[in-house]
């Protein structure tokens, strides 16, 4: 057994340099925790968190039995969320076009100053959540089914926008390339060589996004842009929780179908 | 020899609906339903009018921005928006683990299974914003309902995330070290944590990112944050600050995203 | 009639992928390309319609220098020289029809080709081109539900639907069976003969270049060093072209294709 000594008895599969760093990297996000914790809980009331359980089952007390008389009055506001949803929709997707156009490396006019900006564009509208835009709409042109189908609309553009430039940056180039060799111009290049390319990419990502923009069009009524949200808010204000209980299901039930109607949509395309 | 005659036009076959009445059908129904919808949008010119004045002044806030005469309350929505996002990516996702591998086929047993899976259905299928409108009700006002949330919000997505990608890992892996005799403990440790490690890092990251996004607006239904600083802003119309709210969360949010691509570069 | 006259290429990349190449292609003539991977030859066919822009040098079609050309006389002077690629350069979410009809994109005005509203005598002529290649009940098919010799005849349609005066051929058989190829390079002769056209084949198969070419080109690392009739390719000749090495096993790994669709690519960024 003697004989074998040489070989070492400690075996890591990392480096101790390299463990060192994970080490710290871990110690680090420990200790940014804590302190993180510390700062957000600095004013938080701590009897009110230790009665939250009874606070819980009351609610769960008063949110049962649903009362179901109410659901009448709630389908012309889910038709409402719908055409919020379906309308935004069609609106993101026709603004968002011409940016991922601009924002695809091989389709954009200019390379330094357009194409930052449609990027600019598309990340504005990506980092900011269709309620806050539904938020500002609202106070900038009342309250109403428009506010909530312009915030879809500009919550949009930036999610289709960047997907279909990534679609358009990824056509095959063999293909442009065939028809360009045909002296045909730069829009025609556009539709013969890149339109059918993307074609499937675009629908998808348009159904796909209409199944997203339904769910969030059922809450923009809280900030008073419509549809089943105002309801919800509504009911939560006079704190008719029974109330609150059918509407939930509603939703619940609306975002379960679309999901449906959006993926069989997207098979029939694809 | 005679040349046989081509035809002189060309129509372009339909790709998708191959039936005529059908396609027609289609047609007739979508014209009506945009006909129908678009009646029910009762624009009030008048206000839409007046709004102009204001969209303006908030395109000049925008541009103008006003990070100064507000800076209090923003930097104390920010500071609770992103404590909020780091403590509850971190519980979110240190809760996630057992419940994702709990919601694996292949791992766990078929009670737990459908308990883990039927977590994350919940925690999927409500939004933030319901999500907080209950925990403040319970909580109280604050970023403590606004952590609860978000880690809620997490758990369902990580721990999906998660689970899909255990019960696709290679099988034969797992098999390699089942032979060696090594405990389920075992198991996890030397088979599926390497091959789902680094795909987890990348969604811890990932989830921070939207965790931060979500954090500016369940301040709207009072859960702390930057959202509800944004809140007042709009209310009190001080759109120059608003702009400078909604620019410091584009910022931050191309921050996280470069910075996340390039941590999980190095991580790899 | 065409000729080169001290055609030159050098990437951004520093790689020098033509040096001086001086050729004529008289009226008729069918002209085989050959020589190794990155020798040049993908990079002289797209540099004669300017898929990639040649560094210095002449091309003349007939009296015009198509080096010199702007933007808008370039697209009027692609309209006479038609190209075939390998198989998979249809568009293949398009109608047979639609691909072959591409041929005639560089004479008709924007707005009717956009609603597929082609001339009578653009579709006549499509039809009976789709006859010729032996696919006129394929024409509603969408390009991708066709076979890799199918695919490559449509190309040829859509060249000639140009009434092209020259054929710029790159690798038309690269990945096709060699029955099939055999079968593409006749059409090809065929077509060529018919019309009187002359053609460069780009091909990497030196026994099918022997075969179906009238004269030979062998490059190698961008300079000519072999120009003459099949005959002629002895096994000396071939170990000038391809040096030492099995000059039949050179096939893979073109990069020079690469890197020419990359400066096309870089190209396209600006077009548009």
């Amino acid at each position: 057994m003697s004989e074998i000594t040489h070989y070492s008895q400690v075996w890591a599969h990392r480096t101790p340099r390299k463990r060192l760093f994970m080490w710290i990297g871990w110690l680090g996000l420990v200790a940014l925790f804590v302190w993180c914790w510390q700062m957000m809980t600095r004013d938080t009331i701590w009897i009110f968190v230790a009665d939250a359980p009874r606070q819980a089952a009351d609610i769960g007390n008063r949110m049962m039995p649903p009362r179901w008389s109410y659901l009448p009055e709630l389908w012309g506001p889910l038709w409402d969320t719908i055409n919020i949803a379906t309308l935004g929709t069609i609106g993101g997707v026709l603004m968002a076009v011409p940016v991922a156009f601009l924002a695809a490396r091989n389709t954009t006019p200019s390379l330094h100053i357009l194409r930052p900006v449609a990027l600019f564009v598309i990340v504005a509208s990506r980092s900011i959540n269709s309620l806050i835009w539904a938020l500002l709409l609202v106070a900038i042109i009342g309250p109403g089914l428009l506010a909530g189908i312009v915030a879809i609309a500009l919550r949009s553009i930036g999610f289709v926008g960047k997907l279909l430039y990534e679609a358009i940056e990824e056509t095959d180039l063999r293909q442009i390339e065939a028809i360009e060799a045909t002296g045909a111009s730069g829009s025609q290049v556009l539709s013969y060589g890149i339109v059918p390319q993307v074609m499937p990419a675009f629908w998808g990502i348009s159904v796909f996004r209409w199944d997203i923009n339904i769910r969030e069009s059922t809450i923009l009524g809280l900030v008073g842009a419509g549809g089943i949200g105002l309801k919800l808010q509504a009911s939560l204000n006079t704190l008719a929780w029974s109330q609150v209980t059918v509407i939930l299901l509603l939703i619940l039930a609306t975002v379960v179908l679309s999901e449906w109607v959006s993926s069989r949509m997207r098979h029939a395309i694809i | 020899m005679t040349t046989p005659a081509y035809p002189t036009t060309w129509r372009r076959p339909p790709q998708i609906v191959k039936d005529r009445r059908w396609r027609v059908a289609l047609q007739i129904g979508i014209a009506v339903y945009l006909v129908l919808a678009i009646g029910t949008v009762e624009v009030n010119w008048s206000r839409v009018y007046e709004g102009l004045e204001r969209g303006q002044r908030f395109i000049m806030g925008f541009l103008q921005p006003d990070f100064t005469s507000r800076w209090k309350d923003i930097g104390k929505g920010l500071s609770e928006s992103l404590t909020m996002t780091l403590t509850s990516t971190v519980i979110g996702v240190i809760i996630s683990v057992p419940i994702g591998i709990g919601a694996a086929r292949n791992l766990a047993p078929r009670g737990v299974y459908y308990f883990c899976r039927g977590i994350i259905a919940v925690s999927r299928s409500l939004q933030e914003i319901i999500i907080a409108i209950f925990l403040v009700a319970m909580f109280g006002f604050g970023p403590f309902a606004g952590f609860l949330t978000l880690s809620f919000a997490t758990i369902g997505f990580i721990a999906k995330l998660l689970a899909d990608d255990i019960e696709e890992i290679d099988p034969t892996q797992v098999e390699a070290i089942r032979a060696t005799g090594g405990s389920w403990g075992q198991l996890v440790n030397y088979a599926v944590q390497p091959q789902v490690m680094p795909r987890l890092i990348g969604l811890s990251l990932y989830r921070l990112d939207i965790n931060f996004r979500e954090s500016a607006v369940i301040g709207i239904v009072g859960a702390g944050g930057i959202g509800a600083t944004l809140n007042t802003a709009i209310d009190r119309y001080e759109y120059d600050s608003a702009g400078a709210i909604l620019l410091i969360i584009i910022g931050l949010v191309m921050v996280a995203e470069y910075g996340s691509s390039y941590l999980r570069k190095f991580l790899q | 009639m065409l000729t080169l006259e001290g055609l030159s290429k050098t990437y951004k990349t520093g790689e020098t992928a033509l040096s001086d190449v001086t050729l004529e292609v008289p009226k008729g003539q069918i002209m085989g390309l050959i020589g190794p991977s990155g020798a040049g030859k993908s990079t002289l066919i797209r540099c004669i319609n300017r898929l990639v822009e040649p560094t210095s040098g002449k091309v003349m079609l007939g009296d015009l220098d198509l080096v010199r050309l702007g933007k808008r006389d370039l697209r009027r002077q692609r309209r006479r020289i038609g190209m075939i690629f390998q198989e998979y350069s249809l568009v293949e979410r398009l109608t047979v029809m639609e691909n072959v009809l591409s041929g005639r994109l560089g004479y008709v005005p924007f707005w009717r080709s956009f609603l597929r509203k082609f001339p009578g005598a653009d579709i006549q002529r499509a039809y009976q081109l789709l006859d010729r290649v032996g696919l006129i009940d394929h024409a509603d098919k969408r390009a991708d539900a066709l076979s890799g010799g199918q695919r490559q005849r449509v190309g040829i349609a859509r060249a000639l639907a140009q009434d092209p005066e020259l054929l710029l051929v790159d690798e038309p058989t690269a990945s096709l069976d060699p029955k099939t190829s055999r079968q593409i390079m006749r059409l090809l002769t065929e077509i060529c003969a018919e019309r009187g056209l002359p053609a460069i084949v780009n091909i990497h198969d030196v026994p099918l270049a022997q075969q179906f070419m009238q004269r030979i080109v062998g490059l190698r690392a961008g300079r000519v060093v072999f120009d003459g009739p099949p005959g002629e390719l002895t096994e000396a000749a071939l170990t000038t072209i391809y040096g030492e090495e099995d000059w039949n096993a050179m096939r893979q790994g073109d990069e020079e294709q690469a890197e020419a669709e990359a400066d096309a690519r870089a190209r396209i960024a600006a077009l548009a």
